[in-house]
């Protein structure tokens, strides 16, 4: 069998003695694979993990195949992963654009670079505007991050995630706080860009995740319970017994 | 390009008003004197602002990279070297070589922790200096002569001198800038802004800003050696956290958010200092007040006072 995009094996996590990641293993492949569970699941926890803002007690984290556990977070994103944070994460005194054109800069040539002015490079500009109109932010490329709507924060996010070319996608709750108008728009960014990688998604909005998903996984109390298609986990018994009583979450079916 | 231009009207304006004093009635020996000084910590004081606004590194030991540029001066000159062409290439190459060395432990801290392990290494070497015996400790050591440049008093001539100051000020200004704008700057500024996005992106915060640490102690070491040859004097007070605090003062009174506010602050502190100063004998209380006064009430610095009043005017 070929290695995986994203492979964790036997994953540990405790802060003093609770427990928050226990004993994981999971793999990632292409299109969307959603992490879901009730709150204090674990699932920022494991994000975290994987792109290196925490490190693990125990076990391992594979990317193609390479061990990447011990890596910091600069070079695992080196490496071809690229995450937003569940609390956005922009430069906030930076444009749109120049946000995004620094995550083009990571990936195109050394950032050692003393005299041009990085605002005249075409090349990095003409990238950055691309990614931003593919979030559909093209328009907004001149205006500070700062200064941006909660959902144009949430789309720049993902425009700088797609900027730095990753292999994997880690989303961090792309659409918390977003309105109904924007949960719309970023839901049609995400099918768009599920095309194009693969993604590692952790969500609370529960019809976003079955409309999108073509695997999940559940975390309860830091294990995994279940990982499969969106049917199967519709219909298990051991997810409905985690989910009981929480009537927001439609495991009845389809919307 | 006029947005270019609009943005760096008042540094631009402020050089060119510099370059103007000494034909406009600002030309006598003691008012020169007096520029000269004032552009060479205005000079530092870009340095610092480089790290302070571009880095978000508030340095308290940015004095002791004036201090290694002025003694390399002061060492050069007990072996009876004075050319420039000499002396100011060791002075810069003496406080970068300071500040990377020191700033290789600092930069892993941040915060609190960075100002007081900056002021820690500035202090040791404050110390140091004033163990020096042979050039003279404690008491300083008056330089045998100004530095030549390719064996021509260059720097003796109060106007030539003035304009040397002018020359290397705007020099640093030019350097900082395009530090800044460069794709170096751009990490380094995004790193000050957040520093777990960039990390995120795939950059390590730390090799950038020990580099513009480096840069900024090496301008520093420049400003020390100008230093050195304006007053003909040197004593281990070029290193002392007093002076550090000085020119972060000078940066924040002229606001952070633009190089041009390290060259107003570090102009409006020494111009208004030495004003206080003929005024009244108990000046410096009074200048403390006004220092407060500033944090207080003008919260981007002496730069943004004329959005801030226009913005009062707007609002009636």
């Amino acid at each position: 069998m070929a290695e995986p995009l994203l492979r964790l094996d036997h994953l540990r996590k405790s802060f003093g003695g609770l427990t928050v990641t226990q004993d994981v293993s999971l793999s990632v492949d292409g299109g969307i694979h959603a992490l879901i569970g009730p709150n204090g699941a674990g699932k920022t926890t494991l994000i975290h993990q994987v792109s290196g803002l925490l490190r693990p007690d125990g076990g391992r984290i594979l990317l193609g195949g390479e061990d990447i556990t011990a890596l910091p977070m600069a070079r695992r994103a080196r490496r071809g992963l690229a995450r937003t944070f569940q609390i956005t994460s922009v430069v906030a005194d930076f444009s749109a654009l120049e946000n995004v054109a620094l995550a083009v800069q990571a990936r195109r040539g050394s950032s050692f670079r003393f005299i041009r002015p990085a605002a005249q490079e075409t090349a990095l500009n003409e990238a950055a505007m691309a990614a931003l109109a593919d979030v559909g932010l093209a328009a907004r490329a001149d205006v500070p991050a700062g200064a941006m709507s909660h959902g144009e924060k949430r789309q720049l996010e993902l425009a700088i995630a797609i900027a730095a070319e990753p292999r994997l996608l880690l989303l961090d709750e792309p659409l918390a706080g977003a309105g109904p108008e924007e949960t719309e728009r970023l839901i049609d960014i995400l099918q768009r860009l599920k095309a194009r990688y693969a993604i590692l998604l952790v969500e609370h909005d529960m019809q976003a995740v079955f409309a999108m998903a073509d695997h999940v996984s559940v975390l309860v109390y830091g294990a995994l319970i279940a990982s499969g298609p969106p049917d199967a986990i519709r219909a298990d018994p051991a997810v409905r017994q985690a989910y009981l009583g929480e009537d927001d979450i439609p495991l009845a079916g389809p919307r | 390009m006029i947005r270019t231009l609009r943005a760096e009207a008042p540094a631009l304006l402020l050089l060119m008003g510099l370059a103007l004093a000494p034909f406009l009635g600002f030309g006598e020996g003691y008012v020169l004197t007096l520029l000269a000084r004032a552009m060479i910590l205005a000079m530092a004081a870009v340095a610092l602002s480089l790290l302070v606004g571009g880095g978000g590194l508030v340095s308290m030991g940015h004095a002791a990279m004036m201090g290694f540029g002025a003694y390399a001066v002061v060492i050069l000159d007990d072996l009876r070297i004075t050319e420039a062409a000499i002396v100011l290439p060791v002075a810069i190459l003496a406080a970068a070589g300071f500040a990377l060395a020191t700033g290789a432990i600092a930069i892993r801290t941040s915060g609190v922790h960075f100002i007081m392990i900056t002021l820690a290494f500035g202090q040791m070497a404050f110390f140091t200096a004033t163990s020096l015996a042979a050039y003279g400790g404690d008491d300083g050591y008056t330089l045998y002569a100004r530095s030549t440049v390719l064996g021509v008093a260059l720097l003796n001539d109060r106007l030539s001198f003035h304009f040397i100051c002018l020359g290397a000020l705007a020099g640093t200004w030019l350097l900082a800038r395009m530090l800044l704008a460069s794709r170096f700057g751009r990490v380094l500024r995004a790193a000050r802004g957040n520093a777990v996005r960039v990390q995120a992106l795939g950059f390590d915060p730390y090799p950038y800003r020990l580099v513009a640490y480096a840069i900024a102690g090496g301008i520093g070491g420049a400003a020390g050696f100008l230093l050195a040859n304006a007053t003909e004097f040197v004593a281990p007070a070029y290193f002392s956290w007093q002076r550090s605090g000085e020119l972060l003062f000078m940066v924040i009174l002229g606001g952070v958010a633009g190089l041009h506010g390290a060259l107003i602050g570090a102009l409006a502190f020494v111009l208004l200092e030495e004003w206080l100063s003929h005024q009244w004998e108990h000046w410096r209380m009074l200048f403390g007040v006004l220092l407060i006064l500033s944090v207080l009430f003008l919260p981007r610095g002496l730069a943004g006072l004329p959005g801030q009043l226009a913005k009062g005017f707007r609002r009636g």
